[in-house]
C-alpha cells in the first residue's frame, strides 16, 4: 500500500513524472486560453489519458510484484484483444483463438515465479507449434498460413514482447542497488514514452524529410534525430538513479530506445495501414487503441532487456 | 435481486472486462418504459450485454422477448430465462393469429417496461443481418405511443456464435440510433426499422472498418 518499500529514486522519478504531467495539463489549459481560434480538445483530452496511463501504472508497481505483474498481463490482454479484433479472423479458429488467449496467463505466471528459461521459450515455441497443430485438427485449410501466422505475429507482439516489461521486475533487486528492479521498469517505460512525444515534437517544430513515407507519412528525419538525442541525454541523466548502467551503456541504452521505439511505432502503422484503419482501437480517448500506445514498447521491451540482461544480469 | 446480483456479479463485469465495448450514443438508450429497443441478433450475448448498457436501478424493468420453444424446452433453462433474465416468453409459431399471441408482451408496456425485441427473429450466421419479421410492427400499432431504439451490434457474433459455448473475447461495437415513432402502416415502420438499422450497420463498418471475413473462408465452416 505504501510506496516507502520502492527506492528513493524511484519514488522521486514517479513523482517527477507527475510533476511533468502537471506542466503538461497547464500549458495545454493556457494555450487554450491564449488561443481561443485554434481547437485543444484532443490535446486535452491526451493528456487526461495520460493521467489514467500513469496513475495505473505507478498503481501497479508500488504495491508488490504479484500486483505489478497481474496488472502487465492484464495490459498483454488487452492488447492482444485489440490485435484479435482488427485482424480478419477465421470463423473455423474459435477455439484456436481461446487457447491462444490461454498463453496470457500462462506466460505472465513464469514472469511472476521468475522461471526465466520457460518464460523465452513457451511462446516462440510451445506455442508456435501448440495453436496450427490444434488448427490442424479442426482441418480448415483454405486461409491456414494467413490464419496461423497472423495469430502468432500478434502473440509475439502483444504478449511475448510486452511480457519482457514484468519480466525486468523479476531481476534481482541486488544487482541494481540505485532503482531496484522496478527502477529498470521506469526507466524503460518513461524513455520510451517520452522518446514518443520528444519525436513528435521535434518532428512538429523542424521536420521536413520524411522517413517512412509509404507507411507513416508524418514521421520525418528531423523528428527522429531530435527525438533520439533527448532521448539519448535523459537517458545518460537518470540512468545512474535508476540503473546499474555505466555512463556509455547508458548513452548506448539510449540511442537503442530511441531507435527501437521509433521502429515499434511505424511497424504497428504499417498494420494498420494494412487493414484500413487509423487508430487499433478507442479504449484510451485522445490516443486511438491501447496499441497506439504500446506500438514503441512492443520494440523497446524486449530489446533493452536483453541489452541489461546481457550487461548486468 | 437475483437478477440484479447477476448482472451486477457477473454480467458487467464480463461485459466491461473480458469483452470491452465502445458505445457509441449511450444516452440515446430510453430511460424509462414504455418503450422498445431492437437490436441485430448474432449470439446469446446479445440480450445480456445490451440489458448490461442499463444502470442497474432499471434492470428489473428491462425484459428480453424471447422464443418460448427454446427458453422454455426444459425446467432449468426456463428457471434461469424467467427468474434470472426475465423473459417474456413468445411462441413463433403460434396457433391463434395476431394480436393475441403478443399479449403479454402489450401486458409488459403497459406496465412501463422496457422491451428488448430482436425482429431478425434468430441468432442465424454470425455477422449476417437478416430479414426483419414484423412482430414488432403489429406490437407498435396496437401501442401507438412507444418509441422503438434500434441499436446494432458488431463483434458479438465473434465472441460467441451460435452452437459454441466458449466465449472468446473480442472488442465489442455498440452504434445506438435515433427513436423511431409509430408512423401509420405496419409496411412504412418496417421500412423505417430496416433503413436505420442499416445506417447503423453502415456507420459501424465505416467506424471501425473492421477488415471483412475473406468470402472464401466465410462461406466454409
Amino acid at each position: 500500500m505504501n510506496a516507502l518499500h520502492l527506492p528513493l529514486s524511484v519514488q522521486v522519478a514517479l513523482l517527477g513524472m507527475f510533476g511533468l504531467l502537471l506542466v503538461a495539463t497547464v500549458v495545454v489549459a493556457g494555450l487554450a486560453r491564449l488561443r481561443p481560434e485554434r481547437n485543444y480538445t484532443e490535446l486535452s483530452l491526451r493528456v487526461k489519458t495520460w493521467w489514467l496511463i500513469v496513475g495505473v501504472f505507478s498503481a501497479a508497481i508500488i504495491f508488490n510484484h504479484t500486483v505489478s505483474v497481474i496488472v502487465l498481463g492484464f495490459v498483454s490482454f488487452l492488447a492482444f484483444k485489440e490485435y484479435l479484433s482488427l485482424i480478419p479472423t477465421r470463423r473455423t479458429d474459435h477455439r484456436v483463438l481461446f487457447w491462444a488467449y490461454l498463453a496470457i496467463p500462462f506466460q505472465y505466471y513464469w514472469v511472476a515465479i521468475g522461471w526465466y528459461g520457460l518464460f523465452i521459450i513457451f511462446i516462440p515455441v510451445y506455442a508456435f507449434l501448440f495453436l496450427p497443430m490444434r488448427m490442424v485438427i479442426i482441418g480448415e485449410t483454405q486461409g491456414f498460413l494467413r490464419a496461423a501466422g497472423t495469430l502468432h505475429w500478434g502473440l509475439m507482439t502483444t504478449v511475448f514482447s510486452l511480457s519482457h516489461m514484468a519480466y525486468l521486475l523479476a531481476l534481482p533487486d541486488a544487482k541494481n542497488p540505485a532503482g531496484g528492479s522496478v527502477g529498470l521498469l521506469l526507466f524503460l517505460v518513461a524513455l520510451t514514452e517520452i522518446n514518443d512525444i520528444a519525436q513528435y515534437i521535434w518532428g512538429k517544430s523542424f521536420g521536413k524529410h520524411k522517413v517512412t513515407p509509404t507507411v507513416s507519412p508524418n514521421k520525418t528525419i528531423e523528428g527522429l534525430i531530435g527525438g533520439v538525442l533527448t532521448t539519448t541525454a535523459l537517458a545518460v541523466l537518470i540512468a545512474p538513479w535508476l540503473t546499474p548502467l555505466t555512463q556509455p551503456q547508458s548513452i548506448a541504452a539510449g540511442v537503442l530506445i530511441g531507435i527501437a521505439g521509433f521502429v515499434g511505432d511505424v511497424t504497428i502503422s504499417a498494420v494498420k495501414r494494412d487493414i484500413g484503419v487509423k487508430d487499433s482501437g478507442s479504449i484510451l480517448p485522445g490516443h486511438g487503441g491501447i496499441l497506439d500506445r504500446l506500438d514503441s514498447l512492443t520494440y523497446t521491451a524486449p530489446l533493452f532487456f536483453h541489452f541489461i540482461y546481457y550487461l548486468h544480469y | 435481486m437475483l437478477r440484479l446480483l447477476f448482472f451486477l456479479l457477473i454480467i458487467k463485469p464480463v461485459a466491461m472486462l473480458v469483452l470491452g465495448l465502445n458505445i457509441r450514443r449511450r444516452d440515446l438508450l430510453p430511460a424509462r418504459g414504455p418503450a422498445i429497443v431492437v437490436a441485430n441478433h448474432n449470439s446469446h450475448l446479445d440480450t445480456l450485454v445490451l440489458m448490461s448498457l442499463f444502470p442497474l436501478r432499471l434492470i428489473a424493468k428491462v425484459h428480453p422477448v424471447a422464443a418460448a420453444d427454446y427458453f422454455l424446452r426444459n425446467r432449468w433453462l426456463s428457471w434461469f430465462a424467467c427468474n434470472v433474465i426475465g423473459i417474456i416468453p413468445l411462441e413463433r409459431k403460434p396457433s391463434a393469429k395476431g394480436t393475441q399471441v403478443l399479449a403479454p408482451v402489450s401486458t409488459a408496456l403497459n406496465r412501463g417496461d422496457i422491451l428488448i425485441l430482436f425482429p431478425e427473429g434468430s441468432r442465424g450466421e454470425p455477422e449476417k443481418m437478416t430479414k426483419f419479421k414484423n412482430g414488432i410492427a403489429h406490437l407498435l400499432s396496437e401501442h401507438t405511443t412507444v418509441a422503438v431504439t434500434p441499436v446494432y451490434f458488431y463483434g458479438l457474433g465473434k465472441s460467441l456464435p451460435k452452437g459454441e459455448f466458449l466465449l472468446v473475447p473480442f472488442f465489442v461495437d455498440v452504434f445506438v440510433g435515433e427513436s423511431l415513432a409509430w408512423n401509420g402502416t405496419r409496411q412504412a415502420f418496417m421500412e423505417t426499422l430496416e433503413a436505420s438499422m442499416q445506417q447503423l450497420q453502415q456507420q459501424a463498418q465505416l467506424a471501425t472498418r473492421h477488415a471483412q471475413e475473406p468470402q472464401n473462408t466465410e462461406a466454409r465452416t
